[in-house]
């Protein structure tokens, strides 16, 4: 008969229930050490540093961006989309691998959906700054008003977007949160000092833990994972119908919504595995977050990243086979245009870098994983730049074809958007249970870790 | 006679199973079990019914279809249709591929803010509130079942079947504020200890260390 072998322990270390309590508790009740501190400190100026370009932006208008008529889009959406994408990592992971039963997610579902909300955030600022009014936000909703009233259009994908981030954003907050309430107990029955007490008992919501809270508690996890999984799905879809949905020779493509969402766990898992890289050594969870995870998520970055691949392929080919002479002329333009550079940094860091995670030596290296998952990043960047800036530059009529070329502002709401991500990751992984603890202690039987103590 | 609460506390969730099954069979009742994560198997064997949370969530989300298709049927046909792209809105029929979007997501938003919220609502859960496990370490590796009984008769047998099946601690008491209080004082009287042994061995150092900045020992 047949045996499979037995598998590698998700966790090292041969933990018993209260070293995970320990461990996880750890960074709440220590002080931060240097490294935290330094990387704080360098974050929150570019953050200072954003918010100052925004202030700007709004005071004076987005002409202070480089965008001209002909490319009226540029970094903003640009940004937009890269942190949308980034954020699906997240739910990806405790969502889609929840209903899977992997029950290696366990250890990084946590700070994924930790990411998943801020990088929404980042992501919702661009929208908002973009509306230059932005005390006028509240216009996005379909409320009665003075105007007629004047309602928003639910033909627009654009209205779609507004449905769909808000929903995206505040569902995932939520799945968090709930998951959270019973580690905030932890850290709240651990507590010594009566000012964290007092913090975290109003946050764990007088969670105790009682048999029939669990069993409603297990209930609604897994109903907010099936309803979580098919919205990671929209969001991105409805994303790319924003371009999709237009008569923009590059954009008008039904490919877009697969190649969008696929791109997105692409770069969410990037960003997923850099920060875990930072994580597990800044608050020390090697134990935790082992090699057979970050091994995983290399696989889920190869695989995902040759679909990214087989979508350019297929784009190109499709653009070649409808006999459409604009869009042939668009993909053209991509390759071989002025902003030939940016296309094949794209092609570099998607198609190509990932394909070296085929090879189990480089994919179990942490310096090579990290080297590698900065290039998705980039390649993810420039594909949206791509996608939206050498479509537009040169429109129907050549006489107004031009250059985009990004201002200060362009690039410090940029490095903003990234410093305020990190400010509020880090802030998290010092006060937040930064592994699902309740969730992870379900997989260490007692009597079987007293046996792997001897 | 007066009502009694039996404490038993356990290192082992599969221990507390086989502890649950027993008193069940024994036709005790288990009133409830406070446990750091989920026991599987625990809500059959103490009798618990199936939560209904599920369902809730499918109401809600039927709820926030129709809501939905209520509202964009009202802005976008009813209220003032407009010619978009040179498609009119003359029907909801004609335009429903472009609705399928918003519908949908409106219907996640409902199905799952609303479910969220009967969760929190049946289970008495919200900020600020003072409720809580009465021992401390449920949260962290033990479990505690809690025993509700008046005759003392079965309480001598409840404890000696807890005892039987592997309870680290039984204990009896009127409430359960009483068995928190008890842990409370516990914890008291030991960091007072920790603090005079530190005084005496070690206040010079500890304070040197203080004003230096670094801490000596690592927190645990």
């Amino acid at each position: 008969m047949y045996r499979s072998a037995v598998r590698k322990p998700l966790i090292t270390g041969k933990k018993d229930l209260h070293d995970i309590t320990v461990d996880i508790s750890r960074p709440i009740e220590t002080s931060a050490n240097k490294w935290w501190w330094s990387l704080f400190i360098v974050s929150a100026m570019a953050m200072l540093w954003g918010f100052g370009c925004i202030a700007y932006t709004i005071g004076t208008g987005i002409g202070v961006w480089g965008l001209n008529n002909t490319v009226g889009w540029a970094w903003d959406i640009t940004n937009f989309v890269w942190w949308v994408g980034i954020g699906h990592a997240g739910t990806l992971i405790s969502a889609v691998l929840l209903l899977f039963r992997q029950q290696w997610r366990l250890s990084i579902n946590r700070t994924s959906e930790a990411m998943t909300i801020f990088a929404v955030m980042q992501a919702g600022l661009f929208p908002l700054i973009h509306m230059g009014r932005l005390w006028m936000g509240y216009w996005i909703f379909p409320l009665p008003n003075q105007f007629g009233p004047l309602w928003v259009n639910f033909n627009s994908p654009l209205l779609w977007d507004v449905f769909a981030i808000s929903t995206y954003f505040s569902v995932s907050l939520v799945f968090w949160y709930m998951g959270l309430i019973p580690d905030f107990a932890m850290i709240r029955d651990r507590a010594v000092k009566p000012i964290a007490r007092k913090v975290y008992s109003f946050l764990s919501f007088g969670w105790s833990g009682k048999a029939k809270h669990w069993q409603r508690h297990e209930v609604m996890s897994l109903v907010l994972a099936g309803l979580c999984t098919p919205l990671v799905l929209s969001v991105h879809s409805i994303v790319s119908m924003d371009f999709a949905t237009s008569v923009i020779p590059g954009w008008h493509t039904t490919i877009f919504p697969p190649y969008f969402v696929a791109g997105a766990i692409f770069g969410g898992f990037a960003m997923c595995q850099t920060l875990l890289l930072i994580a597990r050594k800044v608050v020390s969870l090697e134990d935790y977050i082992t090699m057979t995870h970050i091994e995983y998520m290399n696989i889920i970055i190869l695989v995902t990243g040759s679909i990214v691949g087989c979508a350019y392929i297929t784009e190109l080919f499709i653009a070649w086979y409808s006999g459409v002479e604009y869009e042939q002329y668009a993909f053209l333009n991509r390759a071989t245009g002025p902003y030939w550079w940016s296309y094949w940094a794209m092609m570099t860091c998607n198609v190509i870098s990932p394909q070296l995670m085929w090879f189990k030596k480089l994919r179990t290296n942490i310096l090579f994983t990290f080297i590698i998952a900065l290039f998705v990043h980039i390649g993810m960047w420039f594909e949206r730049f791509v996608i939206i800036v050498t479509s537009l530059h040169r429109d129907f009529l050549p006489s107004s074809w031009s250059m985009f070329s990004p201002t200060f502002v362009d690039i410090g709401i940029f490095v903003g958007t990234i410093g305020f991500f990190l400010v509020l990751f880090l802030l998290y992984a010092r006060t937040f249970p930064v592994i699902a603890q309740a969730e992870l202690k379900t997989i260490v039987k007692t009597k079987s870790s007293k046996y792997n103590k001897n | 006679m007066s009502n009694k609460i039996i404490y038993g506390l356990f290192a082992d969730d599969e221990l507390l199973l086989d502890a649950t099954k027993k008193l069940v069979s024994k036709g005790h009742r288990v009133n409830e079990v406070y446990s750091p994560y989920p026991v599987h198997g625990l809500d059959t064997a103490m009798g618990l019914k199936y939560s209904r949370l599920a369902i809730t969530s499918f109401l809600y989300g039927m709820l926030g279809a129709f809501l939905i298709t209520l509202l964009m049927w009202y802005v976008m046909v009813s209220d003032w249709p407009m010619i978009i792209g040179g498609k009119p809105n003359f029907s909801y029929g004609q335009n429903l591929p472009a609705f399928i979007p918003v519908t949908f997501e409106a219907t996640v938003f409902f199905a799952a803010h609303l479910m969220v919220i009967t969760f929190l609502f049946r289970c008495g859960l919200f900020p600020g509130s003072s409720s809580r496990n009465p021992d401390p370490r449920t949260t962290d590796d033990k479990f505690l079942m809690e025993i509700h009984e008046s005759d003392s008769k079965k309480i001598t047998e409840i404890k000696s079947i807890l005892k039987n099946s592997g309870a680290q601690e039984i204990k009896v008491k009127n409430s359960n504020s009483e068995l928190l209080e008890e842990f409370e004082e516990k914890r008291k009287k030991e960091k007072n200890k920790k603090k005079i042994r530190s005084k005496k061995n070690n206040g010079l150092l500890e304070k040197f260390f203080k004003i230096i900045g670094k801490n000596p020992k690592k927190n645990e």
